[in-house]
């Protein structure tokens, strides 16, 4: 039987109000830095073998550099005593886990049945227009990464999409130029 | 109408702690772990009746009852929530992880105690935020109450509770593939036999239950198995938590007696059609189920009466296709889901869907030809039940089937005026 430890509430609740505010940058092929290899560690030590955390240390490494390179492949695999074909197989596999580089906001626009329905196809071409990107691009300056997002579970508010961490539904077309303001700054 | 399970729930607010103990909660778990034996447990929950409301609507008592029990069981044992909601147009399990966290802590808790389990998980998809803080939270308050850690309650059981958020990717929902994401590798189905019962997370026995169906347990632990049967207007037991998406006038989702029939849930509820449209195809459970219509109104959304119907409960959260959407489009868009989603592990659902994804796309587009039509009804039999691991291909080619005996004719107007003729 494996240990599993808890850790304290107040602890635990810092962890997540960290992950949610992180934007401390660390360099896309830094080593790994001592704060994701404590947070890492700490992964570690809830699974019965090292490899099992390897997602999490994964979701680790891009909180801080925003998306997973090649170096940080790497680094992750020699850290967690695995192969780095085997981390990129399981980076890759998650569509979360960005292989390439992203901007400071990533759009994640719901392209499922309910929105489609309900015009998602709208708010994307004014997506297109506003931000002159398609899925899976990211535009100039380097702010938004636009993607498309199976269901995002609120279809009695569709068309909704995702900015970071923050939900909106019911999206209008006429809507966006503010919203997307608010990220622009 | 008793609504068990969302009464409690307001919109925008979550029960904290001490608001969910004022409303009778952990009562359940008082009760279970102090007066009755795990067996118990799970015979009550057989006795009621309770069905999987995931999506599969497997008897909950009849999956655990697999769950080795005996001295010489492995450990730890696992309980897992199947919180990872993702099937396109459904948003029921959303409701109950931020109105009432609690609720489902209670029922998990019952859950692990009935197959005696040691370790539990939250498996919530990523774009659930909201849910995240709240569960993450809710779980601190059971620990730091002693309805979680160490001598639950002074009996000297133990269970932890950790919460795992996903990364995305719609098959972490396949209870297999799930246990292969939280073991860290990428998310196959795997080949069953061996079952999770047997073998589940990490090879020890696991049970993986449903945000909906662990909710029902505290209520079923309180006011019994017969109680919880005489819930519902239909053979099957208890309530359901009904949803409709599409261009209806009031989108939503309510908890109502399992077997409410689709016309009263549509109608009454949803307000009917927005003006000017008219229904013209229901997806009852989600996007893997087989299109109903308009005939179909008036059958009860229950696991007996939908399959009788030709289709499955599913989530029994509805899509409803107007008469102004493209039923090509609209299948279109659910084989770029299911392609998309295609973990790539067995060959027809990896090499199959992308194929039927792009048959469609040329008759949406105009390009299609009678043949196709043969060629989308070959991929139903030869992606159907049977054929894969896991139920996501045979669930892509429901709606597909169905599409083409419902809405024939708009696959032939395509072929026959080489454009859509809902947008040309």
């Amino acid at each position: 039987m494996h240990e599993t430890k808890y850790i304290t509430g107040k602890k635990q609740a810092d962890h997540l109000k960290e992950m949610d505010i992180i934007r401390e940058h660390i360099a896309h092929n830094a080593p790994l830095s001592e704060k994701e290899k404590h947070e890492i560690d700490h992964e570690v030590s809830l699974v019965p073998f090292k490899k099992a955390a390897v997602i999490e240390a994964l979701k680790i490494v891009q909180k801080y550099r925003r998306w997973v390179s090649d170096e940080s492949v790497e680094a992750v695999a020699q850290y967690l005593e695995m192969s780095a074909a085997e981390v990129d197989s399981v980076a890759t596999f998650y569509n979360l886990i960005y292989r390439k580089p992203v901007g400071k906001h990533v759009i994640l626009l719901c392209d499922s049945i309910s929105c489609y329905v309900m015009g998602y196809g709208k708010i994307y071409q004014a997506l297109q227009k506003q931000l002159n990107v398609q899925f899976g691009q990211t535009t100039k300056d380097n702010v938004f990464t636009l993607l498309p997002n199976v269901c995002l579970g609120c279809c009695d508010h569709a068309p909704a999409m995702m900015i970071d961490e923050d939900l909106y539904e019911d999206v209008k077309e006429d809507q966006l130029l503010e919203i997307l303001k608010k990220y622009s700054q | 109408m008793e609504q068990p399970l969302t009464k409690h729930i307001v919109p925008g607010k979550s029960l904290s702690l001490k608001e969910y103990e004022q409303t009778g909660g952990y009562a359940a778990v008082r009760k279970a772990v102090k007066n009755a034996s795990p067996q118990d447990v799970q015979q009550i929950v057989k006795d009621s009746g309770l069905k999987g409301r995931g999506g599969a609507g497997f008897s909950t008592g009849m999956k655990w009852s697999f769950v080795p029990m005996d001295d010489s069981a492995r450990h730890p044992k696992y309980l897992i929530c199947n919180a990872d909601e993702m099937e396109p147009g459904t948003f029921k399990d959303r409701l109950l992880l931020e109105g009432n966290p609690h609720q489902l802590i209670e029922g998990m808790i019952l859950a692990a105690y009935a197959i005696k389990a040691d370790i539990s998980y939250v498996f919530l998809r990523w774009a659930y935020r909201k849910a995240a803080t709240l569960m993450q939270k809710s779980i601190e308050e059971a620990y730091a109450a002693g309805y979680l850690g160490k001598n639950i309650l002074g009996t000297g059981w133990n269970l932890e509770m950790h919460l795992h958020t996903g990364v995305g990717r719609y098959i972490c929902g396949e209870e297999t593939a799930l246990l292969n994401a939280l073991e860290g590798k990428r998310a196959t189905p795997r080949s069953k036999p061996p079952f999770p019962q047997v073998s589940g997370l990490y090879g020890k026995p696991t049970i993986v239950n449903n945000v909906e169906t662990l909710c029902c347990l505290p209520h079923i632990i309180n006011n019994g198995a017969v109680w919880f049967k005489g819930l519902s207007v239909s053979e099957d037991s208890g309530t359901k938590l009904y949803g409709v998406s599409g261009k209806v006038k009031r989108p939503g989702v309510w908890e109502l007696p399992l077997g409410t029939t689709m016309r009263e849930i549509i109608e009454d509820h949803a307000g009917g059609m927005v003006d000017g449209y008219k229904l013209k195809g229901v997806l009852p459970g989600g996007a893997s189920t087989d299109f109903l219509t308009e005939e179909h109104l008036d059958i009860k959304m229950d696991y007996i009466s939908v399959a009788a119907a030709g289709s499955r409960l599913g989530t029994g959260t509805m899509i409803v296709m107007d008469d102004a959407t493209c039923p090509v489009g609209f299948v279109h868009n659910l084989q770029h889901f299911f392609a998309q989603e295609s973990c790539g592990w067995c060959t027809p659902c990896r090499e199959g869907l992308p194929w039927v994804e792009r048959i469609l796309l040329g008759l949406e587009k105009g390009s299609g030809s009678n043949e196709d039509i043969d060629l989308l009804l070959m991929h139903t039999q030869y992606l159907g039940p049977g054929n894969t691991y896991c139920a996501l291909a045979p669930g892509a080619m429901e709606p597909l089937q169905s599409a083409l005996k419902y809405f024939k004719e708009d696959f032939i107007k395509h072929i026959e005026k080489h454009e859509c003729p809902y947008t040309g």
